[in-house]
């Protein structure tokens, strides 16, 4: 491993994490606010700086300065191990994800590990150990009933969340996350194969199946991470809270962080199995119409011009779906528990598995 | 005393609604929920959104009534003189009792000394006032009088107790038809 590696994924993971992931985050609190506020005809903040854009480092400071409140029936350990582990997966999973081309030479993905899509499984479900242990740590009713609802919500839907995306690895034939971009660059985004040979009606075939996995593993996501309207684990209005009634301070904020965190990188993993990740055809006429594809290798700084806008290509296609998450929010309510189990179960399970083979019958006519 | 069989008692059996399949499919109604939060998003984006008056900033007390009953206050006339000849009928009418009057005596040799009394000190408790401007119905000098003041605060008791100066300056300068204190009448 030679220096340049290593000072290079240095900096990528400072960049992304600090300059990129934390701010969202933050701002993906007051975004939304923002949101609902409009959805239910209100303003939203307003109050903090111009349209109430400092309001995320008012909370931050508000969170800072509150009692850090440790309950005596708690296990102490157990009670400070599970906000670190509600934020730390969801920050880990964006490693693998290729969030731009290449950048002076360098490409944009933290680790390009071969196993790519595992290890986004492997970890994600991760967290759900945050939230069951703390339910389980603070020894009371509530933040228990949260955690065991967590629990199985999870097994609800980790097996449609992994069977979903099967078919995009039937036809891309590799877990590495790179491997699906370039892919989708060839041969066009799996929900909308515009580019490549967009004359095969196989292609347009496939894009149905496409269709399904994609809403299919979204579904997955909202429950992977908690949003409404498979919240129950929180659920506010029965478990005055669930898993974090007895959190309070920075403890909570993680908690309360590791959330919208999760919901970026869930949002990230979308973007890049079923939107092309970083790769906007922009269309041109020379020589006959053509998708032209920006490109991060290109020399001097039309190169580096291209690079950046790959990256925000990338971002904003993560921010477009972090908007669908917050629309869903503040227009469903959520599901009672067994409609929850029901929905996992005996719709999204078989609907993923059925369509497994729809695809495994289709790929062969697109080799 | 309950008589009577309790199977006599008027029962009704709701039935449940048949939902048909585009019903029990859901999608449509998630998409339609979805359709509905989105028109108020967009048009809150496009401004069409009517929203609540921003209170600090945006005050309704331009379009308040004439007769909108605020704070008490006690006012002058026009010679600047305070109009309350202390005769404690509104301290005595006022049904949470937030009016306190200590009368003074104008000395003789005063210009007003017809008018016999002053109030020395006069207190009302804003955290009593119930804004029902009784006070103002039965005071025969016209000296109290119901402003349009109505953000009232403090942080103490002892802030919320009007004293007759803070009184003076919410009411202002009266000019009104009660000609007592003028030496024409």
């Amino acid at each position: 491993m030679d220096s340049f590696f290593i000072i290079t994924s240095l900096l990528k993971i400072i960049g992304i994490l600090f300059v990129v992931i934390l701010p969202m985050v933050s701002y993906a609190v007051y975004a939304e606010r923002k949101v609902s506020a409009a959805i239910q005809d209100r303003l939203g903040p307003n109050r903090v700086g111009p349209a109430g854009l400092f309001q995320p480092i008012a909370d931050m400071f508000k969170l800072l300065l509150k009692e850090d409140f440790t309950p005596r029936a708690a296990n102490t350990f157990y009670y400070w191990l599970a906000p670190c582990l509600a934020v730390m997966p969801a920050i880990i999973t964006i490693a693998v994800v290729p969030f731009g081309s290449t950048l002076l030479g360098v490409p944009m993905v933290i680790a390009d590990v071969n196993v790519g899509i595992l290890f986004v499984f492997a970890v994600a479900s991760l967290g759900v150990y945050g939230i069951v242990i703390g339910g389980w740590a603070s020894n009371s009713k509530y933040p228990f009933l949260g955690g065991i609802r967590s629990s199985s919500q999870m097994l609800s839907y980790e097996l449609s969340l992994g069977l979903a995306v099967i078919p995009v690895f039937l036809l891309v034939g590799n877990l590495r996350l790179t491997s699906v971009v370039h892919y989708q660059i060839e041969h066009g985004w799996l929900i909308a194969p515009f580019v490549g040979d967009w004359a095969n009606p196989w292609k347009w075939v496939l894009t149905i199946p496409m269709l399904i996995s994609f809403v299919v593993f979204t579904i997955a996501i909202f429950a992977e991470t908690n949003r409404l309207p498979f919240d129950l684990p929180e659920a506010e209005q029965e478990l005055a809270g669930g898993y974090n009634t007895e959190y309070s301070s920075m403890k909570f904020s993680l908690f309360f962080l590791g959330e919208y965190a999760a919901m970026i990188t869930g949002s990230a993993v979308i973007v890049t199995l079923f939107f092309g990740g970083w790769h906007l055809p922009i269309p041109s006429w020379h020589g006959g119409f053509h998708w032209a594809l920006v490109d991060g290798n290109a020399p001097g700084w039309r190169g580096v011009l291209g690079g950046l806008f790959n990256i925000a290509t990338f971002f904003a296609k993560v921010t477009v779906l972090i908007f669908i998450f917050m629309w869903v929010r503040w227009t469903l309510p959520r599901f009672r528990y067994d409609q929850l189990m029901r929905l996992g179960w005996l719709f999204f399970f078989e609907i993923a598995l059925v369509n497994i083979f729809v695809v495994a019958v289709i790929v062969p006519f697109i080799r | 005393m309950i008589r009577g069989n309790i199977s006599k008692m008027a029962t009704i059996t709701v039935p449940r609604p048949k939902l048909n399949w585009r019903e029990r499919l859901y999608l449509p109604a998630i998409v339609a929920g979805l359709a509905i939060t989105f028109k108020h998003f967009k048009n809150m984006l496009l401004g069409r959104t009517k929203v609540t008056m921003q209170y600090p900033e945006e005050k309704w007390d331009s379009s308040l009534p004439d007769h909108y009953r605020g704070a008490p206050a006690l006012v002058r006339d026009e010679d600047g003189r305070v109009r309350c000849v202390a005769c404690q009928l509104c301290e005595f009418i006022c049904p949470p009792r937030a009016i306190k009057i200590i009368p003074g005596e104008i000395p003789s040799t005063d210009r007003f000394a017809k008018v016999e009394k002053y109030p020395e000190e006069f207190d009302i408790d804003m955290i009593r006032c119930i804004f029902c401007g009784m006070c103002e119905e039965v005071c025969p000098e016209q000296a109290i009088f119901l402003r349009k003041d109505y953000a009232i605060t403090g942080f103490t008791r002892a802030d919320m107790v009007h004293h007759k100066e803070k009184l003076l300056e919410i009411g202002g300068v009266m000019h009104g038809v009660v000609l007592k204190w003028n030496e024409k009448k």
